[in-house]
């Protein structure tokens, strides 16, 4: 396991950039989901203001 | 020839309701196959005979390059039908791939400093690979920054859609800079003419991850999309039948 760790004394180059790269699909999903749940309360907003066309 | 079928494919409720349904046939698979990759890249695969260990930091880097101009070239196709045909879905594609493809870019150039140091003996160095994909990040910056400065949500769509479009010329320019200029960038090893460099115990994870990330881009880019169409919809009917009051 510390070997597998270690990679080969690359260790503190590869996993940051492990951590980054999968950090920044972790926080797309993130990101995606509340744009989205923004976009939804907006629109409620907007219907309950009498803002949409019908 | 009756474009009726066109019409309603490219209709607000009917895009928003397939987005909706096709996201989990697009996200499950992405993590699997992510997964999958992982296990290859750091276990299976063969440590290289010139860099070790080191080589693995490829099944990051390569997938978080290949999705910067992935991302920006389904952008700038998006912006362009946009604007030819105006078509209000196409312009909220493009609008969703932006933040996406500037976090990727950033995770390319980050992935690649930290490989660049172990490697050449530098984070940074104003080569024309590295700098035209500085340039990739800016052009999505520009963009973004362009549509949050136009307050009406038309305008923002138009001018942002022909900077996509403009910004278009640089994704050549990335792709080739290892080839038309001296670059300490390695060439392509696997996007090229002919046979891969690499065996495949070492090829087969990154293809996974590449194939992993690009389904990854399209199950984020949909759940994006549905907000997109949200913001751009005017008419109450459909509107409340999707958000429910």
């Amino acid at each position: 396991m510390k070997e597998f760790l270690d990679m080969g004394g690359y260790a503190a180059f590869l996993w940051p950039s492990y951590a980054v790269t999968l950090g920044v699909a972790v926080l797309n999903v993130v990101w995606a989901r509340r744009s989205l749940a923004r976009a939804i309360a907006a629109a409620r907003r907007r219907l309950a203001a009498g803002g949409a066309e019908s | 020839m009756s474009w009726t079928w066109f019409h309603r494919l490219a209709s607000p409720p009917h895009i928003y309701r397939l987005a909706q349904q096709l996201t989990p046939w697009f996200a499950w698979p992405a993590a699997a196959l992510i997964l999958t990759a992982l296990y290859g890249g750091l276990v299976l695969a063969p440590p290289d005979y010139q860099q070790g260990d080191g080589f693995r930091i490829i099944y990051m880097h390569a997938p978080a390059a290949w999705m910067s101009l992935m991302v920006y070239t389904t952008m700038a196709v998006a912006a362009a039908v946009a604007l030819i045909w105006r078509m209000k879905v196409a312009h909220a594609v493009a609008a969703s791939c932006a933040p996406i493809g500037a976090s990727f870019t950033f995770a390319a150039l980050v992935t690649g400093s930290l490989w660049g140091e172990p490697m050449w003996g530098t984070w940074w160095e104003w080569d024309p690979r590295l700098t035209s994909e500085l340039i990739l990040l800016f052009l999505y910056l520009g963009y973004m920054g362009l549509r949050g400065a136009i307050d009406d949500p038309q305008r923002a769509d138009r001018t942002s859609a022909v900077l996509a479009v403009v910004g278009i010329v640089n994704v050549p320019i990335i792709h080739y800079s290892v080839t038309w200029w001296n670059s300490l960038h390695q060439a392509p090893s696997v996007m090229r003419l002919g046979k891969p460099q690499l065996s495949m115990p070492m090829l087969w994870p990154l293809l996974v991850m590449l194939l992993g990330f690009t389904l990854f881009f399209v199950a984020v880019l949909l759940v994006r999309l549905r907000g997109e169409i949200l913001v751009r919809e005017r008419s109450a009917s459909w509107l409340r039948e999707v958000v429910g009051t």
